[in-house]
């Protein structure tokens, strides 16, 4: 009996190849150029890559839908736009991480040592930053693509471990950069261990680990029903895990706050991408049928994690922690696209996860340029006044906080509007209450802000606010134009997700 | 291209050219603003003059698609309510430029700055006023706050960021409230007729009780909040207090209208049952709002808190004249609506006149003005006279309506709100002793009377109080049609009043 090879579509698969592909001619680089050489090597490479990749998202927009690689991946509407998005996101994340000066010199050095003195007298870089960030955008593309079980967990894994690492390589304030990449790892590394037991039960429920036969043993097979229970739950510990909804949030802040500014962004926008992603597959496609096992835990979660977020942010005197429980807030938020399970549901988190990325990254994109001699200011108190040093940095940043609180004619209010009307469309009227309401809540602390950029005055102190190079410039300008036009002018690109928002079943 | 468009535009490329002269020039600045805003007060006169008093249903009527995957459209039009709201503040807006030609100066931000505001202002007014589909509506409710804030806070005086924090946090509060109930009328509007923002359309929607009950909420507390109602009022004295007098012309003015006005087109149009459910309620709120704001007025030492207290007081007696639900009182209150607006104005602008030439604005200090400064204390007199409603002056026009319309099926409320005429005359009349009359106290005897251009600013205003006050018709002929849809639609009609004689 010989051995079937797999046919592989290569064609279906080409996005993915490429990043990975791109990631492990990073690693050879990194063990062969010479070290002066290595960053604008990798930069090339980073973003050839992703400009590639996109294109191919581009060419496969239009194609029906396929199953590649032995059914393990699909590749459908919803799955190219993350994809894409994910892309266009990690493209702003590159160019952040292209002002290298915010990764350590050399991360395995330790805190205050001589060794680390000396690493940042020679001026290294751990230029490896590129060739993780690239699997980690490998990962999150394949996570919403993922078709079965195995799948899911290899990719959540695949984005997950290089973000562990990401995270521990800031230069500056490393004991606190290297107490969040631990705490990020133990607790990814438990919500890991939930998510496999999830599955291990949902394989024992379908006898199945395909997407598609956990969905027909849910519709009426002859499975155990507790064992989909403790599945459904567990599972969703894990996904809920990475979006950082509550109760599992608590690693957030503290990973938001010690990571390196440009990886934060990355992992606040692209990451939510891709679990919102995979979330919203296995519930639509898989756990619709058990709708009323989930929906009742899942409403009190996403109301639970609005208010969480919302009313913590208050209290918060680091503008990293703020924009992190701000996540936190718009991940309830995000949730009520997951329980409405209708295609406007569907439409609107789409929206609302490409919305929000782009305003994320530009936000954090602004809080590296705050400094003063010792690096990044991240204390609320001392980003007072900043209106008077720089009026158009302050402006644009107003504009992305009005948009975290969805004020209309910014793209947020178009992401919360139809969120909020699947949701209601469903029937859920407690979480279109429980949003709003919170949303009143968080607004206070968005505008607690834009009130002391603009209208408090800056005591005598050192903070700049640095002149953005041409990447970071970029970066947050974009952001800015598309969070205003997806505001005003929201019709084209509602219209155009409205092509992509259907699950293969 | 229409009207409407050309006239909500005009103020925002103002802006965008002002945006572009110098900073330092501030003369040309505040010119370039005047003419703007004296071209769009011309653009809303011909309005008016060309509008159809015949006609009920809106007019200059605007439709294009926007956001056709929601059934969302920029569509615009005017009916006699919309009209008379969008007139005042166009006419206001040059008046509250020339008059505070000055308060621009010394503020947070440079005086450029403020110009825009006010006119990217000005467009929202007219925005909101003329929107007839709801999320347009929504969209210019909410992004009105957005100069207001940095009006107050950047430009007023004494705790000004804290007022306007307060302002804007209310505000949002009720807007989301608001969203809540417009995302439901959309849902229902999406499972009956099709999706769609159009008001005529979704005042045609057949809501069952309970949930028309929770919506008709979210609009109401969103206009109590804006209008203001007690006990949702907190934000106005603090906010009127704070910021400049021309600011808070155009808050009190026009801003706290776009409530009384959202009622009306809202919350009666949209949901009639629920308006009848929750009548009783609001006509208690209103009566103790007129009570509680004509109580309160007396007793501040301050001016300018002294009069966002009567507009309380005032808004009481609109928000009464909406609910009575008798074509008289509508009309009234939305005669009202316009005559407060100019006679807050007119009080508000001779305040400002006052305490900016004194340096305070605490009561007690002036004294005696009558004699140093008699064109300055006769037009605050008459603005006050106005203000308390006196017969031949065009506020008493529209409280006698409102008063008479709801006589007639709420006498009990009628005769409460009553008091509130008298306790208005305290609230005035004592300042006025204090302040006009007697001997000139110290401090006072070197103030200067208006400018000419103070003057200009003042006149026309004091002139539109008189004439209206004799001769209301024009303004009720643009208004009673529309007022007498609103009542048809909520499922009035009239009271028919009993003649002693025949029964």
């Amino acid at each position: 009996m010989g051995f079937q090879s797999p046919a592989l579509e290569y064609g279906a698969l080409a996005p993915m190849l490429i990043i990975f592909g791109a990631a492990i001619i990073g690693v050879i680089v990194e063990a062969f150029a010479a070290a002066r050489l290595r960053a604008p090597i990798q930069l090339a490479i980073s973003l050839g890559a992703v400009v590639l990749s996109l294109s191919q998202v581009w060419r496969l927009r239009g194609s029906a839908t396929t199953t590649a690689a032995v059914n393990s991946v699909v590749i459908d509407g919803p799955v190219l736009f993350m994809q894409g998005t994910i892309l266009i996101l990690s493209l702003f994340a590159f160019f952040l991480i292209a002002d290298i000066d915010a990764f350590a010199a050399q991360a395995s050095a330790v805190p205050g040592s001589n060794e680390e003195a000396k690493a940042l007298q020679s001026g290294k870089i751990q230029t490896e930053v590129y060739p993780l960030t690239l699997f980690a955008v490998g990962g999150m593309m394949l996570f919403p693509a993922a078709n079965d079980l195995i799948t899911l967990f290899v990719a959540l894994e695949v984005l997950s471990l290089p973000l562990y690492l990401m995270a521990g390589l800031s230069r500056r304030r490393r004991l606190l950069s290297q107490e969040a990449a631990l705490k990020y790892f133990l607790l990814g590394a438990y919500s890991s261990a939930f998510f496999l037991f999830g599955a291990a039960f949902l394989y024992g429920f379908a006898g199945d680990v395909s997407l598609a036969g956990i969905r027909s043993a849910v519709s009426g097979g002859p499975g155990n029903d507790v064992f989909l229970i403790i599945g459904m739950v567990s599972l969703s510990v894990g996904l809920l895990f990475k979006v950082g909804a509550a109760p599992f949030h608590a690693w957030t802040p503290d990973v938001y706050q010690g990571a390196p500014t440009p990886i934060t962004a990355f992992m606040a926008a692209a990451t939510k991408v891709a679990a919102f992603g995979a979330m919203l597959r296995i519930f639509y496609v898989s756990l619709g049928g058990a709708v009323y096992s989930w929906k009742p835990i899942f409403t009190a979660v996403a109301i639970l994690t609005m208010v969480v977020g919302s009313v913590i942010a208050i209290a918060q005197r680091d503008i990293k922690r703020m924009l992190a429980y701000s996540s936190i807030a718009h991940a309830g938020f995000l949730l009520t696209g997951v329980i409405a399970l209708n295609q406007e549901g569907l439409k609107a988190s789409l929206f609302y996860l490409a919305s929000y990325g782009v305003a994320t990254i530009g936000a954090f994109a602004i809080v590296t340029l705050v400094r003063d001699s010792s690096g990044e200011v991240g204390d609320l108190n001392r980003w007072v006044g900043l209106a008077k040093r720089s009026p158009a940095m302050a402006l644009i940043f107003s504009l992305f906080l009005l948009s975290f609180a969805g004020i209309p004619l910014t793209a947020g209010f178009i992401g919360k509007f139809t969120i909020f009307t699947a949701a209601y469309e469903s029937g859920n009227i407690a979480v279109v209450v429980a949003g709003v309401l919170s949303s009143a809540i968080a607004a206070f602390f968005y505008i607690r802000v834009i009130v002391m950029i603009f209208f408090t005055d800056p005591e005598e102190d050192t903070v700049t606010v640095t002149i953005p190079s041409l990447y970071t410039n970029l970066t947050i300008w974009i952001a800015a134009i598309a969070t205003l036009a997806l505001g005003i002018f929201p019709a084209p690109f509602l219209d155009f997700i409205a092509t992509f928002a259907t699950f293969t079943r | 291209m229409n009207l409407l468009t050309s006239m909500g535009l005009l103020p925002l490329i103002g802006a965008g050219l002002i945006a572009l002269l110098p900073v330092t020039n501030v003369k040309l600045i505040k010119q370039s603003a005047l003419l703007v805003s004296v071209l769009v007060a011309a653009l809303g006169i011909t309005m008016t003059i060309g509008f159809d008093r015949g006609v009920t249903g809106f007019q200059y009527i605007e439709r294009y698609s926007w956001i056709p995957s929601l059934g969302i459209s920029y569509q615009l039009g005017v009916d006699g309510i919309s009209l008379i709201l969008i007139l005042l503040s166009v006419l206001l807006v040059p008046i509250v430029i020339l008059a505070g030609w000055n308060e621009s100066e010394g503020g947070r931000f440079s005086v450029k700055t403020f110009y825009i505001l006010i006119l990217v202002l000005e467009t929202m007014m007219i925005g909101v006023f003329a929107a007839t589909d709801l999320f347009l509506f929504y969209v210019f409710f909410e992004a009105m706050l957005v100069p207001v804030y940095f009006l107050i806070g950047g430009y007023g005086n004494g705790a000004r960021q804290a007022a306007a924090v307060k302002f804007l946090l209310y505000s949002l509060f009720g807007g989301l409230l608001m969203l809540a109930s417009i995302i439901g009328i959309f849902v229902i509007s999406g499972n009956q007729i099709g999706r769609t923002f159009d008001i005529t359309a979704l005042s045609t929607l057949e809501i069952d009780t309970t949930t028309q009950n929770f919506l008709f909420l979210g609009f109401f507390i969103a206009f109590a909040i804006k209008a203001p109602l007690w006990p949702l009022h907190t934000w106005l004295p603090d906010a009127a207090k704070s910021a400049t007098p021309g600011t808070s012309v155009l808050l009190l003015g026009v801003l706290d209208k776009v409530g009384t006005f959202g009622m009306i087109r809202y919350c009666v149009e949209l949901f009639p049952d629920a308006s009848r459910t929750f009548t009783p309620l609001i006509i208690t709120l209103a009566v103790i709002s007129i009570l509680y704001g004509a109580f309160l007025a007396i007793g501040q030492k301050d001016i300018k808190s002294l009069i966002a207290f009567t507009s309380i007081s005032h808004f009481g007696f609109i928000t009464l004249g909406i609910f009575a639900m008798t074509t008289q009182s509508n009309s009234g209150a939305t005669l009202y609506m316009f005559n407060h607006g100019i006679s807050t104005a007119a009080l508000f602008l001779t305040a400002g006149w006052m305490i900016s030439r004194r340096g305070s604005s605490t009561i007690a200090d002036f004294g005696g003005l009558q004699r140093v400064t008699p064109i300055l204390a006769w037009s605050f007199f008459i603005a006050g006279l106005s203000s308390l409603a006196l017969p031949g002056l065009s506020s008493f026009v529209s409280e006698f309506l409102v008063l008479v319309g709801t006589y007639t099926r709420y006498p009990v409320a009628a005769v409460i709100a009553t008091f509130g005429i008298i306790l208005a005359a305290l609230y005035i009349l004592i300042p006025v002793q204090k302040a006009l009359h007697g001997p000139t106290t110290a401090g006072n005897e070197n103030l200067t009377d208006l400018n000419k251009r103070e003057i200009a600013a003042i006149a026309p205003v004091i002139a539109l109080i008189v004439a209206l006050g004799f001769y209301p018709k024009p303004a009720l002929e643009i208004i009673n049609p529309a007022a007498q849809v609103t009542i048809t639609k909520a499922g009035y009609s009239d009271p028919q009043p009993l003649v002693g004689g025949d029964k």
